[in-house]
């Protein structure tokens, strides 16, 4: 399975607060309207709770938003 | 949309109709783009229009006698174009070009008998379309040696008679024109043209040429009517024949589509509203470079645009109706692809503005709001163009801010207030001070909170629109069928359409009939007037809001778009959902357009007005006073909006009906947020509402998931209450938060905390 990197993704200075645990670039399973991507996304290694940056929000996954709901 | 609907549509917008000049031209040059270039001083260019569709241009150019002037839509702003001394200028000055190169040789010939101009042309024409062509006359151009050198310079004739020979074509000349002659090339030749005017003798034994066809009793010969003395007209029965020539020659029909051969009518429509009258250039010497350019500066580049000029969306796209269905047609014929106009259609504000301009009544509005109906249908509407907007819709209708109830201590009620749900957003305080007014004045008087359904009719959702309405007959039945008072247009027009059988007034007209209510402002003050989009056709409506504001002493100013031609604030057809940057332009747009304060009776017309910087008043503002300086009163946020509606839902409560509100507080509302300025600036822009991020806190006090941040300490938490995924960066103090930042996305982490 490819992994999309997005460069955007930034989070740095975040950690997990309930683990005390550093993110990692971690592949995630990212959906909407019956589409599936496989990203590298700034991830907590222990819970795998998955941080989204402000960035990445507004910026290129917000591009494929539009681009899958105008499919 | 079907496709002959399709043909419909694109046959209503005139904008690519020929200007009346081409169309009036016997020939149809190009005197639209000859002239643009001529302004340009792009002489050479200009030229080569020219040269593109007349024969024999270095004649005929000096020759003609321009009767595309008599219908020139200059002609009322000054005086036509002088078209016919700007083609005299160009063939002058312009560099000469080759001709036309011939189409390939169809291996079939035709002799032209009579050498006058039209014979010239006959052959030049005959010769371009690739028949072996042969010309027989005395001597060529007979008819045009009497002309003085100024208006046919020595050379000119001569040039074009070697351009004729680089077509193709023969030239026998000295040749006895006479009936042998005729006979021996109808036998040699595939078809047989005859300038009659240079044998007219030799004529008479094979009748008058038919009008259209040109044809005589002798098939496969043609001749040119007699007597015709205009060149161009002369030219125009050269390519009349060899049209003719070309169908005989193929064995096609002679008379079908032929209907735009010689001048014809066009629908094309000008505007002459703004433009400056100014008299043709004149130069008895003949024009100088300048005074072609100014003259052809005076030709005003015909085409319609009566739509796009006064509206913002139709602008935006660069282009005109006729371009917007043949997309919105393509966007829905698409199986695998990309839909690329979905947005397009989801800008329109479906304000009718463009229908009532348009020359042909195009309308966008139906247009848009059909192909909004087929993507809900098919499922392929964006779910991003208009949930917020339908949420906020279900919050109007819901629990917490719909009401409906008799007066207080009435039992029935013969009227029934229906105030919308966007006026007790915005003006919670002004709807309680109305509703108590018309209490006092008509006694029972019911109430009822709820929203008209127009956010699902805009977006296409008809269902959903139809469930609106029936609700609100639900409640209009149970309350005894009550005469309906209705403050919104938007509400008002909805109302009539899906209550037919019931009464209703508009709030304004009522009040125009009862008389102004204690408090009112009456003060000498002038005002511009905003007609909403919604009373654009409600001619009593109109005219009521403006006696009202006459009874307050208001001096009215009418925007140059006003009353049934209003401009829309870009809030309608959920424009400001389905596009935030375009209703930005428009509802800015809007706000330029008169200098005075606007005063308008739709509250989505004064806040949007607002948010553009543009001082604005409701109608409310003006009977029902508040006290504060009402215009600058900025709009209220999201947010603001629902609490209001659900605080005057339980204010009202308390205070008419002495109950307590029974809805019941769900947990996160308990959360206590505080946020920065700039926070709150990002969540209206971003459509993230406080209870949005409430919920986010509440969630992540549940579960405890969340990242923190070394260095600031700030906290970031996500949750997604249904569809959209909320993020909210924050500071944890005491029991409450301070929210820094907030975003969103509707992409959905599988698996995911998120």
């Amino acid at each position: 399975m490819s992994v999309i990197k997005v460069p955007e993704a930034d989070a740095a200075g975040w950690k997990c607060r309930a683990c005390d645990a550093e993110l990692e670039m971690l592949p995630v399973e990212l959906e909407y309207l019956d589409s599936l991507f496989t990203v590298a996304l700034p991830t907590c290694p222990q819970c795998g709770q998955v941080l989204i940056p402000e960035n990445l929000a507004l910026g290129k996954m917000n591009q494929v938003e539009h681009l899958l709901e105008d499919k | 949309m079907e496709q002959h609907e399709l043909r419909q549509w694109e046959n209503k917008c005139i904008q690519e109709e020929v200007p009346q000049c081409t169309a009036s031209c016997p020939l149809h040059v190009d005197a639209k783009t000859f002239c643009s270039l001529m302004r340009q001083r792009r002489w050479d260019k200009a030229w080569a229009v020219l040269a593109r569709t007349l024969p024999l241009p270095g004649v005929l150019a000096r020759l003609c006698d321009a009767p595309c002037k008599r219908n020139c839509v200059r002609k009322d702003a000054g005086g036509s174009i002088e078209i016919g001394l700007l083609e005299r200028f160009c063939a002058e000055n312009a560099k000469p070009v080759a001709p036309p190169r011939p189409l390939p040789a169809r291996g079939k010939s035709v002799a032209v008998i009579g050498g006058g101009l039209t014979g010239l042309c006959a052959a030049w024409e005959l010769a371009r379309r690739g028949f072996r062509t042969t010309l027989y006359c005395g001597v060529p151009g007979s008819d045009l040696s009497a002309l003085p050198e100024t208006q046919l310079p020595a050379g000119a004739l001569e040039r074009e008679l070697e351009n004729l020979a680089r077509l193709g074509a023969a030239l026998e000349t000295g040749v006895p024109l006479d009936t042998a002659l005729i006979e021996a090339q109808l036998a040699e030749n595939d078809a047989v043209f005859l300038d009659s005017d240079a044998l007219s003798e030799a004529m008479a034994d094979f009748g008058e040429p038919d009008e259209l066809t040109l044809g005589t009793g002798q098939p496969g010969l043609f001749a040119s009517p007699r007597g015709e003395s205009a060149p161009v007209l002369k030219a125009a029965a050269a390519r009349r024949a060899a049209n003719s020539v070309e169908r005989f020659t193929q064995g096609v029909s002679m008379v079908t589509g032929r209907e735009l051969e010689g001048p014809y009518a066009t629908r094309l429509y000008t505007n002459l509203g703004n433009v400056e009258p100014a008299p043709p250039v004149v130069n008895a010497a003949g024009y100088t470079e300048t005074d072609a350019r100014d003259e052809a500066k005076r030709c005003l580049q015909c085409e319609c645009m009566e739509c796009v000029k006064n509206c913002e969306y139709l602008r935006h796209y660069k282009a005109y109706p006729k371009v917007y269905v043949r997309q919105a047609y393509n966007n829905e014929s698409i199986v695998m692809g990309t839909r690329q106009a979905n947005t397009m259609i989801n800008s329109c504000m479906l304000c009718g503005l463009c229908e009532v301009i348009c020359p042909e009544d195009f309308s966008m509005a139906d247009v848009c709001l059909q192909a909004r109906r087929t993507m809900v249908e098919k499922g392929t509407m964006p779910p991003s163009a208009h949930e917020f907007a339908l949420r906020d819709m279900a919050f109007a209708n819901g629990e917490k801010a719909a009401l409906a109830r008799h007066a207080p201590g009435a039992d029935a009620s013969e009227y029934l207030f229906f105030p919308g749900c966007q006026l007790t957003a915005s003006d919670p305080g002004g709807v309680m001070a109305a509703y108590a007014d018309l209490r006092q004045r008509l006694g029972a008087v019911g109430l009822l909170l709820h929203c008209c359904g127009a956010p699902a009719e805009w977006s296409g959702r008809q269902a959903l629109a139809g469930e609106t309405m029936a609700e609100i007959r639900g409640h209009w039945e149970r309350m005894g069928k009550p005469h309906l008072v209705v403050s919104c247009p938007t509400c008002l027009k909805a109302l009539r359409q899906g209550l037919p059988e019931a009464e209703i007034s508009s709030h304004w007209s009522l009040l125009r009939a009862l008389g102004l209510p204690d408090g009112a402002r009456q003060q000498d003050t002038e005002l511009a007037i905003n007609d909403p989009c919604a009373a654009r056709h409600d001619a009593v409506l109109l005219e009521d809001a403006r006696a009202l504001l006459e009874q307050m002493q208001v001096r009215i100013t009418e925007p140059e778009l006003s009353g049934e031609r209003t401009e829309c604030c870009g809030y309608g057809g959920l424009l400001s959902e389905a596009n935030p940057e375009l209703a930005k332009a428009v509802r800015e747009r809007r706000a330029q357009a008169a200098d005075e304060d606007f005063v308008t009776y739709c509250v989505m017309c004064r806040d949007m007005l607002a948010k553009a910087g543009k001082r604005a008043l409701h109608f409310y503002d003006l009977l029902y006073p508040a006290g504060e300086d009402s215009a600058a009163r900025p709009a209220p946020g999201y947010s603001a909006r629902r609490e209001n509606r659900a605080r005057l839902r339980e204010t009202l409560l308390a205070e008419l009906w002495r109950e307590e509100s029974e809805t019941e507080t769900a947990p996160h509302e308990s959360v206590r947020v505080e946020f920065t300025e700039q926070a709150r600036d990002i969540m209206e822009e971003r459509r993230i509402l406080t209870s949005d991020v409430q919920k986010v806190l509440h969630a992540a006090r549940e579960t405890g998931a969340c990242f923190v941040h070394k260095e600031t300490g700030h906290v970031l938490a996500s949750h997604r209450p249904v569809v959209v995924t909320y993020w909210v960066e924050y500071e944890e103090r005491g029991d409450g938060f301070l929210v820094h930042n907030a975003w969103s996305h509707r992409m959905r982490v599988k698996g995911g905390a998120s």
